[in-house]
């Protein structure tokens, strides 16, 4: 036997209160580390976004479209090397309608080229015939490209709705009403987790006729530069070009927009770090408790230890310990529970994120919250320990 | 000089703001090898004397000394260590540590000191060996008879071959048959180990065990 057996002893005394405690701090830490992964994601999210892609946008809002007309003097601004667009969708699910994912219409042959870096086509229908694609699209793409109602789907959505390739897809339109229906003929897989896979792309040509009554208006504008260097000019050049226009432009580069995106989640990100907080202090609150009752019914063997000779200091780290113990360990297991369960179930709250990743940052935080944890509900106990008086103490018994 | 010195001692708790004395200007001298019996009624201050000797608590004035060194005089550390090398408690309700096995609570006090595990477990051995548990080594306390528990306390009152044993009503807790073992094996401790001992009781036969008995009433000797 040693003074750490001894802890460890102690530990075991109450098996059932250790456990729970134990398990308390896990589950507070298991919170903390899911809560800040929100906000890793958010911020993963952001970073996905390339300083070589700019995004047009109109002026006043997201939700005000740009004509279509705008699309060929873009492309004639020096520095631009290829130009896209889209539109966001806004569709339901008519069976669930509380089962969100993205559905994005966009001009394929020129959109695919730009994001062919940051996805890859796993699955794909293919037909009988070989059917051109244009250039620079994968010729896995070759039957979605000839078909007007195809779609490319996520991974990731794709396997959550147990979905197969060449099924049709119905969704209600929320913007532009109606039944809609796509045919799945490819899916993606995002080289980064944090890209997402969880959206539906399809032609944006199919959107303008059936929904806009063959209108060219456009959600944004993805510009791809040839030198990211010149990201600024080539904003002021937009914006410039249309600032007394009927639909003036706001430019900015991707990783920018994905921000603006972030944005709009307000105050949520400070009221999820609230909330991590908040919990942990609520079981900071129960250890301390806990380590509190533990000691409380020791107090006559501290007195018996300190006859025998054991400094105030050596009960003091002793109980400090046994407090530590607890809380580093479930937080140490919590807070990798979070990392390694999150992650690996790729979790991504109903498509409202990306899957969600827990940066070892978090995890390193966790742990050390978990370490302040254990100081914290230790040391009163430890405290009242260490002053204790012997005669006190052993009048508690004798 | 004696093993023990007290000069003068006086304590008294606070009640609130009321002062209660408990020894009245004390002095008493046990040499080195003495077995001292203290009797006297509830209240006379035999445990609190007892205390102030082990340096468990502190007098209000007076002076106590062990070996020669003035023990009011150490800083709570030293203390505590003067504590683990010079004396071993023997408590009336045994107070031994319940989650820990005979063998473990033994070893206890020499967690303190620098030893190797495999010789302190040899020491806590040797003690459960001299008061006769060498085969309850594992057994944990409940699993023990009340003579039984009291002897394995005994055994880490003496695993660190303390000078002093202190013990408050060491049979207070017992049947007449423990209570006889229990005062068999403190004669012996004195008698072949030449430990010193004052043990504080009510009972006059137990007392008889002892090379003398001093008698306390309301905080000073009475013979």
């Amino acid at each position: 036997m040693n003074l750490f057996s001894l802890v460890l002893v102690n530990l075991g005394r109450n098996k059932l209160r250790t456990t729970l405690t134990l398990m308390s701090v896990v589950v507070a830490l298991f919170l903390f580390c899911a809560l800040r992964g929100v906000l890793d994601t958010l911020a993963a999210s952001i970073k996905v976004g390339s300083e070589a892609r700019l995004v047009t946008r109109n002026a006043i809002s997201l939700i005000f479209p740009l004509p279509l007309s705008y699309r060929e003097r873009l492309l004639a601004i020096p520095g631009v090397k290829s130009v896209s667009y889209a539109n966001w969708f806004g569709g339901r699910d008519p069976v669930d309608p509380g089962n969100f994912y993205a559905q994005f219409a966009c001009d394929a042959e020129t959109y695919m080229p730009i994001y062919d870096a940051d996805v890859e086509i796993i699955a794909a229908d293919s037909s009988a015939v070989p059917l051109p694609v244009p250039a620079g699209i994968d010729p896995k793409l070759a039957m979605f490209m000839s078909e007007r109602d195809a779609c490319i789907v996520g991974q990731s959505l794709f396997k959550r709705m147990k979905w197969k390739l060449g099924q049709k897809v119905p969704v209600s339109g929320t913007i532009f009403p109606g039944t809609w229906t796509f045919t799945i003929r490819a899916v993606y897989h995002a080289k980064d987790p944090a890209f997402g896979e969880e959206s539906m792309l399809f032609h944006w040509k199919y959107l303008s006729e059936k929904g806009m009554g063959g209108q060219g208006i456009v959600g944004w504008y993805v510009l791809q530069l040839g030198d990211p260097g010149r990201a600024g000019e080539v904003t002021r050049t937009v914006d410039a070009l249309y600032a007394n226009s009927g639909a003036a432009t706001h430019t900015e580069t991707e990783r920018a927009f994905q921000a603006g995106f972030v944005s709009m989640y307000g105050n949520v990100p400070f009221l999820i770090g609230v909330i991590g907080i908040a919990v942990v202090f609520a079981i900071l609150l129960v250890a301390a408790n806990t380590m509190m009752m533990a000691t409380r019914e020791r107090t006559a063997e501290f007195g018996v230890m300190k006859t025998l000779g054991f400094a105030d200091a050596t009960l003091f780290r002793l109980v400090l310990i046994e407090a530590g113990i607890i809380t580093f360990g479930g937080g140490t297991l919590g807070a990798l529970l979070a990392k390694f369960a999150i992650e690996g179930s790729r979790f991504n709250a109903g498509g409202f994120l990306p899957p969600m990743t827990i940066s070892w940052t978090t995890v390193a935080i966790g742990i050390g919250v978990a370490v302040l944890m254990g100081a914290t509900s230790g040391i009163i106990p430890a405290l009242q320990a260490s002053r204790l008086r012997i005669v006190d103490a052993l009048r508690r018994v004798e | 000089m004696g093993l023990v010195t007290v000069r003068e001692v006086h304590k008294e708790y606070r009640r609130d703001t009321q002062a209660v004395p408990v020894l009245a200007g004390l002095s008493l001298d046990i040499d080195e090898g003495d077995f001292v019996a203290l009797m006297g009624p509830s209240g006379s201050g035999k445990t609190t004397l007892l205390n102030l000797i082990g340096g468990i608590d502190q007098p209000t004035s007076g002076e106590v000394s062990v070996h020669g060194e003035a023990i009011g005089r150490l800083a709570p550390r030293q203390l505590a260590r003067w504590r683990s090398r010079n004396i071993g408690y023997i408590f009336q309700l045994y107070n031994l540590i319940p989650v820990l096995t005979a063998i473990q609570n033994v070893e206890l006090p020499l967690l303190l000191v620098k030893m190797k595990g495999k010789e302190r477990l040899e020491r806590a051995k040797h003690a459960l060996d001299i008061v006769g548990l060498g085969d309850r080594l594992k057994h944990f306390p409940r699993q023990l008879s009340g003579g039984q528990e009291q002897r394995v306390a005994i055994a880490r009152a003496i695993v660190s071959d303390p000078t002093l044993l202190l013990a408050d009503e060491p049979t207070g807790d017992l049947d007449r048959k423990s209570g006889e073992e229990i005062l068999s094996l403190l004669e012996r401790l004195n008698r072949e180990f030449r430990k010193t001992i004052i043990m504080v009781t009510h009972d006059p036969h137990a007392a008889e065990r002892a090379h003398r008995v001093l008698h306390l009433d309301k905080g000073v000797l009475s013979n």
